[in-house]
Parts: structure tokens; sequence; C-alpha cells
């Protein structure tokens, strides 16, 4: 227990005091947000649900955006640790390996929740329109759920490979396709159908179904089987953490 | 303290990192494992704070099996890594607070703690700078005063002053010196560099290609080559040995390339003499040097190298700096 805290602690740490990561991490989502939004708003796109504009509808999609890149980032952050040799020093400790994982995912999560509320005011300021304020504080359910899914995805990767190569293969061959394929930038009920076949594959789809559900009010599939699948998802990314971080030696 | 029995590791089936060494290290002693790159010191380090699982054999430490109850091995046993394990984006202060949190101490004994460590390592007024400005020698003491932290009962220092210059490695010494003889805490250190091995170690065990080749205290090990070291230079070095041989007293001769040493008591009075037998036989000495023998001198004696041979490989060489470098 107390491991976990003191594993979470040291994120934090980190987190605060790094401020160019801070910002960095709201900076692609607001420009996203303005560039894009604004962009593709004034074309007037079609196809979105009713009475939605595509700033409204862009909204939770960057805010789940944010989640995945600074979730895995999060998680795959202990080959950071591996390098730099501190890994060592948390191994050697006299705690369980499974309260280093929940640590670090307890800290991702925390600072995904902070950064996606802050990337909400962001949209609201910007004049997108949320449903019903309950609503886009009941969010924070699949902003946790989010955020804990990828940095245990990210804790298992980081525990398969050894060095920083494997790092920019993950982010090209398997961060960008789940954004892009998780309806974060389009609807998907338009798509061939093979290819939206294949975002049901993608975790972040019901994900950013259900933060779009419940902020603007509309979504794909009902909230609760979105809920359901990525809670499920969630579950079977700890445990995998759990077990490959388990196995590995410094 | 510690006790090892017959431990292996063997990586991938086939590199025998450590291949069956047996070793006792007695409490309150300063053991120190020396050997060339490669050795398995490191290895060997691992497998006793089970940081990796031995392939074979058994190890207890603090009379605990390493195997079978790694928690309680870890409780009891600080170690500092080869290279360097500091979070520098944290204050000095901050490292050592991980660490006293990570083995549970209440917060009174922890705030008590550390500055009790950082005074012992002279770094009380740096505690709150980030690990990032500290210079190599200062991150060392650092990593020290950290495996000092939870009052280990055993003190693992794997090469605990390689890349460092001569004056930081004093100091480093002296801290070593102080916990051993102030704390009584054990010490397992290895190193490569004799002098270190010499300052510090009670006893010590020299390791190559994963085998210990010889456990004694550094004197012994010295007094074993039979006296004071003579090298002569010279043309034709397997007949000068030979000539030598015969000579009373002479207690062991190595042929080199283009010089012979020997070994043999009071060698200095004997000189004069070792050079009319060789003028008679027409040997043409070009130089003699004479010297007490060194603990590189037991090295070259047991595995017929130098440990850090001149030309030391490229590679090696390249590795080392880049430690140093890493360091700073
Ligand atoms: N994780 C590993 N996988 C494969 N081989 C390894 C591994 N770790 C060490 N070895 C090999 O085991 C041997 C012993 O290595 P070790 O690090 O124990 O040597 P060392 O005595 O500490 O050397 P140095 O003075 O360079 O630190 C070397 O041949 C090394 O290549
Ligand atoms: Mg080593």
């Amino acid at each position: 227990m107390n491991a976990i805290y003191v594993i979470w602690l040291r994120e934090m740490k980190k987190y605060v005091r790094n401020r160019s990561r801070l910002v960095g991490n709201l900076a692609m989502p607001f420009f996203f947000l303005t560039f894009l939004g604004m962009g593709f708003n004034s074309m007037g796109i079609t196809g979105l649900p009713e009475g939605i504009s595509y700033l409204d509808f862009l909204a939770p999609g960057i805010v789940a955006m944010s989640l995945l890149f600074s979730s895995m980032f999060a998680g795959v952050s202990i080959l950071w640790d591996r390098q730099f040799g501190f890994l060592k020093e948390i191994m050697v400790a006299p705690v369980s390996r499974t309260s280093i994982v929940i640590g670090r995912i307890f800290a991702g999560m925390t600072s995904g929740v902070i950064q996606a509320f802050l990337i909400l005011a962001i949209c609201m300021l910007l004049g997108v329109r949320i449903a019903n304020p309950l609503g886009a504080v009941a969010s924070i359910i699949f902003i946790v759920l989010i955020a804990m899914s990828f940095v245990g995805l990210g804790i298992s990767l980081a525990s398969k490979i050894e060095d920083m190569h494997g790092f920019q293969l993950i982010m090209n061959f398997l961060v960008m396709p789940t954004f892009l394929l998780s309806g974060a930038l389009f609807p998907l009920d338009k798509l061939p159908a093979w290819l939206a076949g294949i975002t049901y594959f993608d975790p972040l789809t019901y994900g950013v179904d259900g933060l779009r559900g419940l902020i603007i009010g509309t979504s794909h599939l009902p909230v609760v089987l979105d809920f359901c699948i990525l809670g499920c998802f969630c579950a079977a990314m700890i445990l995998l953490a759990r077990h490959l971080f388990n196995k590995t030696e410094v | 303290m510690i006790e090892v029995r017959d431990l292996s590791k063997v990586f991938n089936g086939r590199i025998k990192a450590v291949d069956g060494i047996d070793v006792e290290v007695r409490s309150g002693e300063i053991f120190g494992l020396l050997g060339p790159n490669g050795a398995g010191k490191t290895t060997t380090i691992r497998m006793l704070a089970t940081m990796t699982k031995p392939t074979s054999g058994q190890a207890m430490v603090c009379g605990i099996d390493v195997a079978k109850d790694p928690d309680s091995v870890r409780r009891c046993i600080g170690i500092v890594f080869q290279d360097p394990a500091l979070d520098d984006q944290l204050t000095g202060g901050e490292n050592l607070d991980f660490h006293a949190r990570m083995y549970g101490m209440p917060r009174k004994e922890r705030e008590e703690r550390i500055n009790e460590v950082l005074r012992l390592v002279e770094l009380s007024d740096r505690a709150d700078e980030l690990v990032e400005k500290y210079s190599g020698g200062m991150k060392r003491r650092l990593e020290i005063a950290r495996g000092l932290m939870h009052r280990p009962k055993v003190l693992f220092l794997d090469e605990p002053t390689l890349g460092l210059d001569a004056q930081t490695r004093r100091i480093i010494w002296d801290h070593i010196m102080k916990l051993n003889s102030a704390y009584n805490i054990t010490v397992i250190l290895t190193t490569h560099y004799m002098e270190e091995a010499d300052f510090l170690c009670k006893r010590v065990a020299i390791i190559d290609h994963g085998k210990i080749l010889a456990i004694d205290t550094p004197e012994n090990m010295k007094r074993s080559l039979g006296g004071d070291l003579i090298t002569l230079k010279v043309k034709d070095a397997a007949k000068t040995a030979s000539i030598v041989r015969s000579i009373k007293g002479v207690k062991q001769v190595k042929r080199h390339d283009n010089s012979v040493s020997i070994a043999m008591a009071n060698a200095g009075s004997r000189i004069p003499e070792l050079l009319k037998k060789a003028e008679s036989a027409g040997i043409e000495v070009e130089s003699i040097d004479l010297h007490k023998p060194t603990l590189e001198d037991v090295f070259i004696h047991f595995t017929g190298k130098r440990i850090r041979d001149q030309e030391a490989n490229a590679g090696d060489r390249l590795r080392e700096r880049m430690r140093a470098r890493n360091r700073r």
C-alpha cells in the first residue's frame, strides 16, 4: 500500500515540476481544437448528429486523444527509468512489483484526469456546447478508464521492449492508428464496412463514444455498453501490465 | 554474513558469467571482488542482491537464502550499483526520501536519517539541489548515502569509484572505511583498481572468467609470491630464466617476452650476485627493477595478465569513458 503511494508521489512531483511537459500536453489538443475544429467547423461538415457542430463533435475526441498520448507515455516512461538506471533502485526495494505497477497507473490516471478537465475547460472557452453539466462530471469515469488502460498498455510494452527504438515504433504503429481509428476526428458510421469493422477492435473507440455520450449528449453505441467494453479492456491491461512487469529483470 | 556455495549464472544457455564460486564473508569485513572487465563481478553481486536468479548453487545473505526469501534479503542489504541509479530530476534529498519511504521508514525517523547520511557524505548543503547539477563524485556519494539509509547489515558496492578522479576516490575510500568501522557494516565491493582493493579490503577474492582463483588477505597474497620482485630486462629471456632458476633462494621465475621477473627474499642484497651470474653467462642486462610485490603482481601471477593492460582493448576504454561521462 505504502509503496503505491511512494511511486505515485514521485511521478506527481515530476509531473508538477515539468512545466514544459504540462504545457506541451495542452498545446496539441488546443491546436487540434482551434485549427482543425474551427477549420472544419466553417466548412459545415455533413453527416454529424443533428444540432451538433464539428467543434462540439471533436471536443470529446480531443480529450480522448490527449489521454491516449499522455497515458501511453506515462506507461512507457519506465523505459527512461531503465535507461537512467533508476529502475534498479525501484526494483531492489522490498516492495512487490504489483504495487509498483499500480502506483504508476494511479499516477498516470491522476495526471490524466487533471489534464482532461483542463482541456474540457479550454473546450468551453472555445464555445463547445456541453449537453449536461452532470454528464460532463460523470465523464470522469471514462477519463479514468482510458487513462488506466493505456498506462497499463504502456507498462506492458515497456516491459517487453528494451530500448528507445522500440518507443518510436510504438508511437508510429500503435498510437497513431489507435487515435485515427477511434472516431475522435470523424463519425465512424459513414466509413466503408471493412474499415468500420476494424474500428470496433480499437479500444479507444469506446472511450471516445462514451465521452461523447456524456459530454455532448450523443453517442453511437449505448454509453453503458461503451463502459462495459472499456472496463473489460482496462482490467485486462492492468493484469497484463502486472504480469509482464513481474517478469522483467533489470 | 554471506555464504556462497557453488554459485553459477549462465546467460542464454551458454555464457557462463559466474562459474561455481564459493565464498564466505564474515560479519564486519570489507571484502573485495577483484577482477578484469567481464569477470563476473557484477553478476555475482546481482545474484546476492536478489536482482537476478542464480542458475545453480546457493547463496545465503544475512542467513537468508536469496532464492527462497528475496524480500527479507532486500531489507537486510544496501547496494550501490555499478552504473548510476539516481533520478536526476529530483533533488538529492528527494532521492533519499524516496528510498526511505520505499523501505517504509516512518516520517520522523526518515527525516533524521536523511540528515544523518547527508552529513556522513558531506552533502548536507546540496540536499535541495537537483541531482542533475551534481558532479560525478557527489552523485556517487549520494548513492552511498542512499545505500545506508535503511541501516543495512550488508552493503554492496559495485565499482564504487569507477570513472572518478584520484582525489574523489580517496574521499570515497575514507567514507567506506568510516562506515565500516563506525557502524560495523559488512561491505562487499568489486573493483578492478588494485590500490582500491589493497587499501580497503580485509580480504580479496581474485575472479576471472567467472571463477575465483584465490581468496586471502592482500598481505598474504603478496607474501605468497615469495619475497621481493626483481625484473630484469634482457634480450634472451629464455636463457636468463634458466640460469636464474638455478640460483639459491629464488622462489619463482616468470618469463615474459623480453624480461624475466624473479621472486626472492631480500632481493636487494642479491642483485650483485645475480648480475655476476648473468654476465658470466654472456647475458646483457638492459635494466633492472626491484620492488615489493603489489596486488598487481599477485593478479598477474594468478591470471597471467595485467588487470588493466596499457593496451586495454579499445572497447573497454570507450565504455569507461562513456560511464564517466554519464556520471558527470
Ligand atoms: N544480462 C546479460 N545477458 C547476457 N550476458 C550477460 C548479461 N550480463 C552480463 N553478461 C555477461 O556476463 C559476463 C560477466 O559480466 P559482468 O557484468 O558480471 O562482469 P564484471 O566483472 O562486472 O565486468 P565489469 O568490470 O566490466 O563491470 C560478461 O561476459 C557479460 O557479457
Ligand atoms: Mg561490473
